[in-house]
């Protein structure tokens, strides 16, 4: 019984990695039979020496490093800000129909479209690229949190009461705050894919980076230091996401 | 005001002439209830479904506020400022936390320590046979065990009263005469005074001293009946009488036994 469970539990990753291997190989065999021109895309195997190459020079941390900063900076800044905003949106109703008109305004302009004032307002650096991440994880985290907040169990604060917790304090601590936080932490997983996709958009416009580093090698057509640096921020995010994953399966014990 | 004024001095619970309306007087969901339960008795309020019983439980326990009419609760029942302690339908256990923090739930924020919690949690576990199961998640238990999780936090309060909505409603027949015959085991082993709601006649009539009747539109208060000594025995020709009563007095019928249908000795 045990063992056939962690045989099941073992099945997937290990399915998931011959599928890897199978991508990969038909990549590199399609491009060495002559059905993908090199030029068009290159082969795995022609990675390898491009990849050392940028780690000498030292590009390849140096990009990491200042993507990092941009990421964890405003994935944290967003998300804060985002999820607060949505739980007390969620948990007092005034200020979400005050706020209703705003967030409707605001919400559908993607954080791209704020690069020309994040250059503005924070310039060509890491303030401005940590801006425009933040806006985009902002909403993710704020709809998440706000929609937690909203489908609370009712009776849970009839409980609360029944049993001296009645006040502010009591229902956010001993109600709101655990029972949204499965939502808050689903806004949080989204926001943390959502980010990597938003340091590229921010580091387009020159704040060195990923981003920067990918757009000056497909000015030069070098495709690939393209796909090196596409398969670094794959790899990156894998990371955060296992990273996340581990935390999160901590506190959310209780789900099974 | 004193508490307690114009009541007994045994007298835990007190409605007088209590109604409420949630539309300003238009409407009455409970009107003219008068209701009085002494310590240590086990009192069921007995009626259909959405005839306010629910309420009322929560008037009792001064989570809702009538709109007429005046309630009192001895100094006895409220301890530390928690007026009760509350069983819910559905357990309503919360899902985030232990079944061992769960039970703490009440002690929390009373100012004591962390062990002296632990303590009694684990105390109120073991009167309702769940102290082995202190540190699972509510979702790893039965409906059964959940339900007794929830009567074991009431109980930690240590409250003299215990106020217990439906608790065994939606369980099983056989978990539920089981939960039956372990609270009458609690009570009598902590004379607490109980108020227990239900729309199960023959719950009632197993568990309760006394059962009055709540029905109607605004609902009031039809019959206050004693059952009579325990054990009790459902085939016996009394407690069939007790339930031809019971059914004829929430359906609005008039009480057989006042009008004659039988002789007043078998009551």
């Amino acid at each position: 019984m045990r063992m056939g469970a962690s045989r099941r539990s073992l099945y997937r990753p290990l399915l998931g990695a011959v599928g890897l291997v199978a991508m990969f190989g038909l990549w590199e065999a399609s491009v060495r039979v002559g059905l993908v021109p090199s030029g068009l895309l290159p082969a795995p195997s022609a990675l390898v020496p491009a990849w050392l190459d940028e780690v000498r020079g030292g590009f390849w941390q140096g990009a990491i490093r200042d993507s990092m900063t941009h990421y964890l900076l405003g994935l944290v800044i967003g998300s804060v800000l985002g999820g607060l905003a949505g739980l007390l949106c969620g948990a007092v109703p005034v200020l979400d129909a005050l706020l209703s008109g705003v967030v409707r305004v605001l919400r559908p302009i993607p954080g791209l479209a704020w690069v020309p004032f994040a250059i503005l307002w924070f310039g060509l650096d890491t303030a401005g690229a940590t801006f425009v991440i933040a806006i985009s994880v902002f909403w993710i985290n704020f709809y998440a949190a706000h929609g937690a907040v909203q489908s609370i169990d009712r009776d849970l604060f009839e409980v609360a009461a029944a049993f001296g917790h009645g006040g502010f304090g009591g229902r956010l601590f001993k109600v709101v705050l655990p029972a949204a936080m499965p939502g808050l932490m689903s806004g949080l997983r989204t926001g943390l894919g959502q980010a990597w996709m938003s340091v590229v958009a921010a580091e387009l416009f020159g704040v060195p980076g990923i981003g920067a580093r990918m757009m000056q090698a497909s000015s030069l057509l070098a495709t690939d230091l393209v796909v090196i640096y596409m398969l670094t921020m794959a790899l990156l995010y894998a990371l955060t996401d296992m990273a996340f994953m581990l935390v999160r399966n901590r506190i959310l014990g209780w789900q099974g | 005001m004193s508490n307690g004024e114009g009541a007994a001095p045994d007298v835990m619970v007190r409605l007088h002439d209590v109604g409420l309306s949630h539309d300003g007087g238009r409407n009455f969901i409970l009107r003219g209830v008068d209701l009085e339960i002494r310590r240590g008795e086990f009192v069921a309020v007995l009626g259909p479904s959405g005839a306010g019983k629910s309420t009322l439980l929560r008037i009792a326990m001064k989570l809702i506020a009538p709109t007429e009419g005046e309630v009192t609760l001895a100094p006895a029942a409220t301890a530390q400022g928690r007026p009760a302690g509350l069983v819910f339908q559905d357990a309503k256990l919360m899902p985030w936390r232990t079944v061992q923090r769960n039970v703490e739930l009440g002690l929390e924020g009373l100012g004591l320590g962390r062990a002296e919690r632990h303590a009694r949690a684990l105390d109120a576990l073991r009167l309702v046979g769940l102290a082995e199961q202190a540190g699972r998640w509510p979702r790893q238990l039965s409906g059964g065990q959940r339900q007794r999780v929830g009567v074991a936090r009431a109980l930690t309060v240590e409250p003299a009263l215990l106020l217990m909505d439906e608790p065994f409603g939606a369980l099983d027949a056989i978990t539920r005469a089981g939960l039956q015959e372990e609270l009458l085991r609690i009570w009598a082993q902590t004379r607490k005074t109980v108020l227990f709601v239900t729309h199960d006649i023959d719950e009632a009539m197993i568990l309760a001293d006394r059962i009055i009747v709540l029905a109607g539109h605004p609902a009031s208060v039809r019959g206050d009946l004693a059952v009579g000594p325990r054990p009790r025995d459902r085939g016996a020709p009394a407690m069939q009488i007790l339930a031809e009563r019971l059914r004829a007095l929430i359906a609005g019928d008039p009480d057989p036994a006042e009008a004659g249908y039988w002789r007043a000795s078998e009551i």
